[in-house]
């Protein structure tokens, strides 16, 4: 059955980028703002699999070529690996630490191993709520 | 002291990269040659610290881990874990070694390194921790990696079985000891063995005390095969030979010594401390040795052996601990040669089993069965295995010139001075300690004798063996080359190793004895002729006159009845729980959604229910509460409104949009309680939840109006009341709750501590980030557990795994 799914498309097409500049947008403003490693992943994730909803698996699997599986083990792997990571430093587990940089143009900045942690959770979020949901909707 | 974190931390790291690299290292040579650099280097690395440790010195070093719960990773280098991390990267290597001509390439390389690297770090990690907990999580980690080892060719029923039995008993062990290390903190406020042992006085009084060393020796029971926990060991002989080398002769087995020796400071001096690590030592030194004889397997045999062997050493530390009941005195030093025989017999052990068990592979390997009644008339064929084999045996006999003769005489020795103490209510009980004693050696002295000669004297029997025989390659020959030249080396120069290696060790487990050079007895091959030159004669005799007898009286071993086996009571204590389980199971898994909420949700009411009405809780004090605008009450009724609909709704897709309808307007009350994080998470994971409907929507048959009984429909009504109920009555609570301090001044400072303001984000990045890890862990864990439920279903040709 060849469903009809013209308008679905179109907006998908205009909205994805959308939904997935806000999740990046909500994963650095994490720190300050509303937002973080966990629902910048959750907004990326959704942003997904409205393309996986839009489309075929065949034709997003093209444009994004990843193991969702591994995309969640990596961030699950980071996020431990910044825990552990601090005891070379000889300070507790996971402890973080965040520093003020001046960079051209934008200005003073701040940085901070948190980020890399977010990013952990976030990369586990996407690969998690993806592969679940492309596991589901794949089985017969 | 960052080596001792390296030598923990590198052998993790390399079986991290191993999935990563084998694919290329495997095109270059065997993946062994690469692996063999990691045991070899962090050998090379503690070895440089030998001369420190000799001098007396010992290396602490801490890394806070969570130092606000009093688990810190330290790591901890004193002559008692030297000896231990000498033997577990020494003997590692040459096992590495020995495996790459052992293992072909055919073989699942890269999952048996990777194993067996995770195994060595666990190992490292126990003998190098001196926090408790952490010591904890490498010994069960030592368990898991075993599991994996054992179950190396999993397609094997008999694999699977061995290594299920393995992992149950040392798990079980496992855990009481968890439960001793609890007690031991409580009692001292530490979790540090190191403070434990400096404050033992203190602690010696509390209640419980004494619980918690009968929990810890479970533990090391278990760990070590001591009787009746033994029954594991010869199942999981199922494992590759070069694991069952490294594992059940040098490593795993030794680990509940190591807390044994570890805790007899703690411990010793404790009467029940010496009944029971004496009593079931020579229990299972005699059973051990008694039952090797009637084994047909090579490999069995050994595995019996190295039972009893453990519980040689175990019953020699049990006779060391009257030293600490003595404490410092002339003739004291009488009783801490015990403990230092079981150093010394520790080491022999690992050097001369450890042969034996790769003499035993190269014989499966060249010939192509283990069965004593197929082999005979290797002498000619195997020269070189056959000296090995010599070597070893003899040593593992006792006699000289080898080092398990130094080692025996000792044993013999500490068991006849035991008869003479004056405490622990040891009257006419201890004659029977060197009785025992004797008589398990002379059972040894037989099964190293069958082991020996059944498989390399008498006829070749060419049509009961597989291939024709010949001498193995020299790289297998390597290891146990190695390892008889040090049997030999030990026994012409034991004050070497006395000196560098147990003389500190002896130092560990007597830390409060002022000089460690009175401890170390001066090891002499003559020591004259005494009782226990005697007694090592007579065992020869006698030995000798039941090996030539043994026919006529091996049929003695069909007294005991099959039936009545540890191994029968193991089994049957399995299927009862299986089938208790499966029945328990089977009767509230009934497959009906309703009835597992109906569960939670008791479960919920009665526990938070409970805790509020049982402990006063619920303290109501409205005057706190701000007024409430009125389109917050609009909020209200719409999602009132919306709750009553969806019960009485005809259709799933209506349902559905009712309680998008619910989930948004939460949605709107963190917007209106500015809460701008919540709200986000709210309405994305609403979106995301209503798309994961509309994908299984399809398959879901159309909704049925409930025909249920009037009596269930009630109680369903009341416990959806209740819980309404309990939820608000938490809602109204909290708000009144005074009876802890407010955590939010805390976070008033999360800009200086964490550099976020995001009050919400340095909460779960920074303040409480360990949660944050863990539920990623268990997010990734539920993904995988989905992925494989629906993806992986068993293929039809998988089913004759089951052979």
């Amino acid at each position: 059955m060849k469903i009809n799914d013209v308008i679905l498309r179109t907006v998908t097409k205009a909205v994805v980028f959308i939904i997935l500049t806000l999740g990046v947008y909500l994963f650095f403003a994490g720190h300050h703002a509303p937002g973080g490693g966990f629902i910048g992943g959750l907004v990326l994730a959704s942003g997904i699999v409205l393309l996986y909803l839009a489309y075929d698996i065949e034709t997003v699997h093209k444009g994004m070529p990843f193991d969702f599986k591994k995309m969640a083990a990596l961030g699950v792997l980071l996020a431990t690996g910044t825990a552990i990571g601090s005891l070379f430093f000889d300070v507790p587990f996971l402890t973080q630490a965040h520093t003020y940089i001046d960079v051209p143009i934008f200005g003073e900045m701040g940085f901070s191993t948190v980020t890399i942690f977010e990013a952990g959770v976030a990369l586990t979020v996407v690969g998690v709520v993806v592969t679940i949901i492309l596991s589901i909707s794949e089985d017969e | 002291m960052v080596t001792v974190l390296i030598a923990i931390l590198f052998p993790f790291v390399c079986a991290a990269l191993i999935p990563l690299l084998y694919r290329r290292l495997r095109r270059v040579s065997h993946l062994g040659w690469f692996v063999l650099a990691v045991p070899f280097i962090l050998f090379l690395l503690l070895a440089r610290y030998i001369p420190q440790i000799a001098e007396g010195k010992t290396f602490i070093h801490t890394y806070e881990w969570i130092p606000s719960f009093n688990i810190n990773f330290t790591t901890y280098l004193d002559g008692l874990s030297m000896i231990f991390g000498l033997l577990i990267t020494g003997v590692g290597s040459l096992v590495i070694l020995y495996s790459i001509f052992y293992l072909s390439t055919k073989e699942s390389l890269h999952h048996f390194y990777c194993y067996l690297l995770l195994f060595m770090g666990a190992m490292l990690g126990v003998v190098f921790s001196d926090n408790l907990m952490v010591l904890y999580t490498f010994w069960e980690l030592t368990s898991v990696s075993s599991f994996l080892l054992i179950a190396f060719w999993h397609h094997r029923k008999a694999s699977r079985a061995g290594a299920r039995k393995a992992m149950t008993i040392t798990v079980f062990g496992g855990l009481s000891m968890l439960a001793g290390f609890l007690m031991l903190f409580v009692a001292s406020g530490s979790f540090s063995i190191r403070e434990i042992i400096a404050n033992v006085e203190v602690i010696r009084d509390h209640t419980l005390f004494t619980p918690a060393l009968i929990l810890i020796l479970i533990g090391a029971f278990t760990k070590s095969a001591q009787f009746p926990f033994h029954i594991w060991l010869p199942d999981a002989m199922e494992a590759p030979t070069p694991v069952s080398a490294y594992l059940h002769s040098a490593t795993m087995v030794k680990a509940g010594i190591y807390l044994v020796a570890r805790f007899s400071p703690v411990f010793g001096g404790e009467a029940i401390w010496f009944w029971l690590v004496s009593v079931i030592g020579l229990a299972t030194l005699f059973w051990g040795s008694f039952n090797a004889v009637r084994q047909t397997d090579l490999k069995a045999l050994l595995a019996f052996s190295t039972i009893s062997q453990l519980g040689l050493i175990m019953s020699l530390f049990g006779l060391g601990s009257v030293g600490h009941y003595y404490g410092y005195a002339e003739n004291t030093i009488l009783y801490t040669q015990a403990s230092f025989a079981a150093l010394f017999h520790l080491v022999n052990h690992s050097t001369f089993k450890g042969a034996l068990f790769m003499m035993v592979g190269i014989v499966d390997h060249e010939v192509g069965t283990r069965d004593i009644r197929r082999l005979g008339g290797l002498m000619a064929l195997m020269p070189v295995t056959f000296t090995i084999a010599v070597i070893g045996g003899f040593s593992m006999a006792g006699l000289p010139p080898f080092n398990g003769f130094l080692s025996k005489e000792m044993f013999f020795a500490a068991m006849l001075a035991i008869r003479n103490v004056e405490a622990f209510s040891i009257t006419e009980v201890g004659l029977l300690f060197p009785i025992i004693a004797w008589v398990a050696s002379i059972f040894t002295f037989v099964y190293s004798l069958i082991l020996i000669s059944r498989t390399f004297f008498g006829k070749l029997q060419p049509d009961k063996i597989d291939k024709k025989p010949h001498e193995a390659p020299i790289g297998m020959l390597i290891s146990p080359i190695i390892l008889s030249i040090l049997v030999v080396g030990i026994f012409f120069f034991p004050n070497v190793l006395g000196h560098y290696i147990l003389e500190p060790a002896m130092a560990s487990i007597y830390p409060t004895f002022p000089s460690t050079s009175e401890l170390t007895p001066h090891i002499h091959a003559w020591h004259g002729i005494n009782a226990e030159l005697l007694m090592t004669l007579g065992v020869i005799i006698i030995g000798a006159i039941l090996f030539k007898t043994l026919k006529s009286w091996k049929p003695l071993y069909r007294i005991f009845s099959q039936k009545y086996t540890f191994n029968t009571y193991y089994n049957r204590l399995i299927e009862m729980s299986e089938n208790g389980s499966a029945k328990l199971t089977n009767r509230y898994m009934t497959g009906n959604l309703t009835h597992y909420f109906i569960y939670i949700y008791v479960f919920f009411v009665a526990l938070i229910a409970g805790y509020f009405i049982w402990s006063d809780a619920i303290v109501f004090d409205f005057a706190k509460d701000s007024t409430f605008e009125s389109y917050e009450l609009i909020l209200v009724f719409v999602m009132v409104f919306a709750a009553i609909w969806m019960i009485f709704a005809k259709g799933r897709v209506t349902a559905m949009l009712l309680n998008g309808v619910l989930g948004y307007s939460i949605a709107f009350f963190f917007v209106i309680f500015r809460a701008p994080d919540l709200a986000l998470t709210q309405l994305v994971v609403e979106s995301v939840t209503t798309a994961l409907f509309l994908l299984c929507f399809k398959y879901l048959p159309d909704l049925m109006p409930e025909s249920a009984h009037k009596r269930i429909q009630w109680s369903n009504a009341t416990i959806s009341i209740l819980v309404g109920a309990t939820v608000t009555l938490i809602g109204l609570a909290v708000v009144h709750f005074d009876r802890f301090e407010p955590v939010s001044t805390y976070f008033n400072d999360a800009y200086e501590l964490a550099g976020g303001s995001n009050i919400v984000n340095t909460i779960l990045g920074d303040f409480r980030a360990f949660d944050t890890m863990l539920e990623v862990v268990v997010l990734l864990i539920a993904g995988l557990g989905v992925y494989t439920l629906t993806k992986l279903k068993p293929r039809k040709e998988k089913t004759d795994h089951e052979n």
